[in-house]
């Protein structure tokens, strides 16, 4: 690739006079409108001029700066980086969808709807849940319509003093955040040294003021809450409500449900556990299900089955309000139902066992050089408090960044905030063992490297199209826009 | 096996080993034995790829039809070019992570780096973020963050005119942040200046969120709307669909400090209402209020220039319950969407889809009075590519869109029961609006 000609940003490759697009020459009528001066903008916006080819270029040798799924091992705690199977793209293009218009009659997109239900029926068993909404963007925002599910329930019980939501110390950020956003307090829920939740310590804080308990189970160490039977019974006979992170259900595939550990609303990530791609950060999509009875509080729009089988879209009478303008991410939602038929009812359980067995088996391989602080076994992810031998000075971050020179992502790093210097691992079940076998051998020889030659290991990476770049100078002196690094190029190497 | 359960049977008892145990049941000791399922999934047997790609043709593409599409509220059927999609197919970027680790991650930092200077260069702000949901999402968040900007004001003034789906959003997020929404009434189809001075003085108001181009597609005169809205300590916050934003009067030009809105327009398949996504623009001064992730562009250790997410101390991952919001993941690759068909398209492109859209609906609304069957709910009012009519006794709404669906045309969107949006774009050719008149002169 040339990356001198081409790798620029797209606003330096402009030429004024050149085009990238093939508009039809309609014209509908004698007069042409014409938009007052008050309502114009004064200039044009100052986009790039380029051709195709030029766009082309540009954006495939920007690929090539990145590291995908298709790229290699992407062995990130709690982000459950499983293959994205590349029939589910095809299927969107197959289901029809591309040219649907969401205000379309329902007549008209019974096939669509027929995805949107199908969906939902198949994650209410995986779930044990009674009904879902597919609308949700994301798992945080599955996390904050779950939660406004659990404070329409509340309010329409009259019950107001329910105001405070319990979150453990290990929980993701977004649980905590998700929870303020729906206008609950938080309150922390201490983990005992093993990870798990100090059950006395949720018990001693379950009173009438809390509306519910936000769990992930296995949670984010990678251990299963055993005593969540006993938790779910404190907390509902306390009158409120469990809540699951679905972040983490893959390990669960197969083995056990949700609504069968207790919990009365959950949300699943359709871009970890159900196979559809992270694309960088989205879109994504939260499916939320909740427990007979909470059905009716679920937002608006929902799809809603006729005695005959025809499928409409309808706002819910007690929906606590909507979330999305229209039915959610639906593509998305295409891709994940093609996994799971793709997969089957065999294959879908055989996942989580297998996700479990990675994991397990790389923890067992690297014990021995690396602090494992949590016992044996691990679910889905696992957790090391860094090197064993922290000697020569090399931190957790240090053995992230020298990873990528060999080819494989890094690990999450400095989460859960339980240790100082968390080190989380998850293969996913679609990593064979000769993936496993060259991941391990790569940890290995880093520790072996980080007590014998640190300094080779903390000034990694090497190979990477960048390294080190500077963070403090970005968030010191903010570039956000071409603008502005126009602006303050006269005065720098940018 | 399965394609994608890549283990042997030699594979796990090998690997089993290594863990100590004897079978993968062993692995799950720790889960009681009556939180077990216990028995198969009751869902779909395994369907090979064939199977797969007939059932999703024959029952789900099958009992799809797409329509001509006159429809917009906020949705709009535009053009895009080929390169689009095959460049946003490549794994190398559909397949990656939130770029956490900008060492391999600079393709995904460089096209949001991108997209937020093209954001702001059709809202005419300083700063955007790297997107939200959808546009509704988008509005609510910037409602949110304008109240937290102000600390103690609760009381927000959304106008009638905001698309309602957009509002029910809008009021849905308030409700859990214990913010006081109050509707400005619209007069004549567009926001009453004379109830939002009078509203705007009763004081505690944190920020006036209007549209333009409106639900009804009005393109509204905010005239002095910035002024009044700063001299009572309020933000001012407009809501736009993006396409537009590119011959409009820019929110940064009328004052705004917050600009928000959908930009599925930019060229997104409608996929049935996602993905599309939610831009989020304001000016510098609220960049640390701002929710969601940022690219900012630095050096690396060699000097080459390098993109990383920046300003993280705003965000949940660090922030926890005290960050500007709960959004973690959000519509990551269709603002390479957007960089991309903006970068084809250039501003002349934007402008002739613009030009194209105002003309077949003009052309469209124009004939569709002729025909008597409609008037203009809003006579006189500017519009770029949507409008309302009335329809005239006794044709109802549903009679209208009912014969235009039975032969194929969407022909708007139903807003009562004798009103109907209408939307046309570049992709309406002549002999559609063609066709819609004939049905519509039959009735």
């Amino acid at each position: 690739m040339n990356k001198e000609l081409y790798s620029p940003l797209i606003f330096e490759l402009s030429q004024e006079g050149r085009k990238g697009f093939s508009l039809p020459g309609y014209t509908y009528g004698e007069t042409s409108y014409s938009l007052p001066a008050k309502l114009r903008r004064a200039e044009a916006p100052s986009l790039p001029e380029v051709d195709e080819p030029t766009v082309v270029r540009h954006y495939t040798n920007s690929s090539g700066n990145n590291f995908g799924v298709d790229s290699g091992f992407y062995p990130l705690g709690s982000c459950t980086m499983k293959y994205n199977p590349k029939i589910n793209e095809a299927m969107v293009s197959t289901a029809g969808i591309a040219g649907l218009h969401p205000a379309q009659p329902a007549q008209s997109v019974q096939g669509a709807l027929c995805v949107y239900r199908g969906l939902e029926k198949a994650l209410c068993e995986i779930g044990g849940m009674a009904e879902f909404t597919l609308n949700p963007f994301a798992g945080a925002h599955g996390e904050y319509t779950g939660l406004m599910v659990i404070r329409a329930y509340h309010l329409d019980r009259a019950d107001e003093a329910r105001r405070r939501v319990l979150v453990p110390d290990s929980a993701h950020g977004t649980n905590p955040a998700s929870a303020a956003m729906a206008g609950f307090e938080i309150v922390e829920v201490k983990s005992l040294p093993d990870g798990t939740v100090d059950v006395e310590d949720l018990k001693s804080k379950l009173d009438g003021t809390v509306a519910a308990v936000m769990m992930t189970n296995p949670n984010t160490v990678g251990m299963f809450e055993k005593n969540i039977p006993e938790i779910s019974a404190a907390v509902h006979a306390a009158g409120a409500l469990m809540y699951y992170d679905g972040a983490n259900l893959n390990p669960m595939l197969g083995v056990a449900r949700p609504g069968d550990m207790g919990f009365d609303v959950m949300h699943i990530n359709l871009h970890k556990t159900f196979s559809t791609p992270h694309g960088g950060g989205g879109p994504g999509a939260g499916p939320v299900g909740v427990r007979a009875g909470l059905e009716k509080y679920l937002p608006s729009p929902r799809v809603v089955e006729a005695s005959d089988g025809t499928l409409t879209v309808e706002d819910g009478e007690y929906a606590f309000g909507r979330v999305s303008a229209w039915l959610g991410n639906f593509s998305v939602l295409v891709k994940a139902w093609a996994y799971i038929l793709s997969m089957g009812a065999e294959n879908l359980a055989l996942s989580g066992p297998l996700a479990t067995l990675n994991a397990n088996y790389i923890m067992n391989s690297l014990n021995d050089l690396y602090l494992q602080p949590i016992p044996s076994p691990c679910m889905h992810e696992f957790v090391f408090d860094g090197l064993k031998d922290k000697s020569g000075g090399v931190t957790t971050l240090h053995v992230a960044k020298a990873l990528l020179d060999y080819g494989f992502h890094a690990p999450t790093i400095y989460f859960p905030l339980l240790f100082h210097e968390s080190l989380m691992i998850e293969p996913t079940e679609t990593e064979n063992r000769q993936t496993l076998d060259a991941f391990i051998k790569v940890m290995r020889e880093i520790a072996v490297d980080a007590t014998n030659n640190p300094d080779k290991i903390k000034n990694a990476p090497y190979t990477t199209p960048i390294s080190h770049p500077d963070e403090d100078e970005a968030a010191l002196n903010p570039i956000l826009t071409y603008r502005d690094l126009v602006q303050c190029q006269s005065n720098t190497t940018l | 096996m399965h394609p994608y359960l890549p283990h042997t049977q030699a594979d796990i008892k090998a690997m089993l080993e290594r863990c100590g145990v004897g079978s993968l049941d062993e692995l799950y000791s720790c889960v009681p034995g009556e939180l077990r399922l216990g028995r198969p999934y009751a869902l779909p047997a395994q369907k090979s790829e064939p199977e797969l790609a007939r059932y999703f043709k024959t029952d789900i593409g099958d009992a799809n039809k797409e329509m001509i599409c006159f429809a917009g509220a906020g949705w709009y059927n535009h053009y895009c070019p080929a390169a689009v999609a095959s460049l946003m197919s490549r794994s190398e970027f559909l397949t990656a992570y939130t770029p956490y680790q900008p060492e391999i991650s600079q393709g995904t930092l460089q096209y949001i780096f991108e997209y937020q200077s093209m954001m702001c260069e059709l809202t005419g702000m300083d700063v955007s973020n790297a997107s939200m949901y959808d546009g509704a999402t988008a509005t609510a968040e910037a409602v949110v963050m304008a109240v937290n900007a102000s600390k103690k004001r609760r009381r927000v003034l959304v106008s009638a005119t905001l698309a309602p789906a957009v509002a029910q959003v809008v009021a849905t997020y308030a409700a859990g942040a214990r913010i006081i929404l109050e509707t400005i009434a619209e007069d004549d189809g567009v926001t009453s200046r004379k109830a939002l001075e009078e509203m705007i003085c009763a004081g505690d108001v944190a920020a006036v969120v209007v549209a333009s181009p409106n639900y009804y597609g009005i393109l509204e005169d905010f005239d002095g709307f910035a002024d009044l809205c700063h001299e009572h300590k309020a933000l001012f916050i407009i809501n736009s669909h993006a396409t537009t934003l590119s011959v409009l009067r820019t929110p940064g030009e009328w004052g705004a400090d917050i600009a928000c809105g959908e930009a599925q327009s930019l060229g997104m398949p409608m996929n049935y209402g996602g993905p599309g996504l939610g831009y989020l623009c304001c000016k510098r001064a609220l960049m640390r209020k701002l929710p969601g992730r940022i690219v900012g562009a630095t050096t690396d250790a060699a000097g080459r220039r390098s993109f990383v997410l920046t300003l993280q101390a705003r965000e949940q991952h660090i922030r926890r319950q005290k960050a500007t919001s709960n959004i973690c993941s959000n519509q990551g690759i269709m603002t390479l969407h957007i960089a991309i068909y903006l970068s084809l398209m250039g501003a002349k492109g934007l402008q002739r889809v613009n030009r194209m859209s105002a003309d077949a609906a003009h052309a469209l609304a124009g004939r569709m009075t002729a025909t008597g069957k409609v008037t203009m709910k809003y006579p006189g009012k500017h519009f770029l590519n949507e409008f309302a009519v009335e329809t005239v006794a006794p044709l109802t709404a549903d009679d209208m869109l009912g014969a235009l669906a039975r032969n194929g045309i969407l022909g708007g969107v139903k807003l009562t029961e004798n009103s109907v949006l209408v939307a046309a774009t570049e992709m309406c050719s002549p002999e559609d609006i063609d066709r819609y008149i004939s049905i519509l002169n039959s009735l």
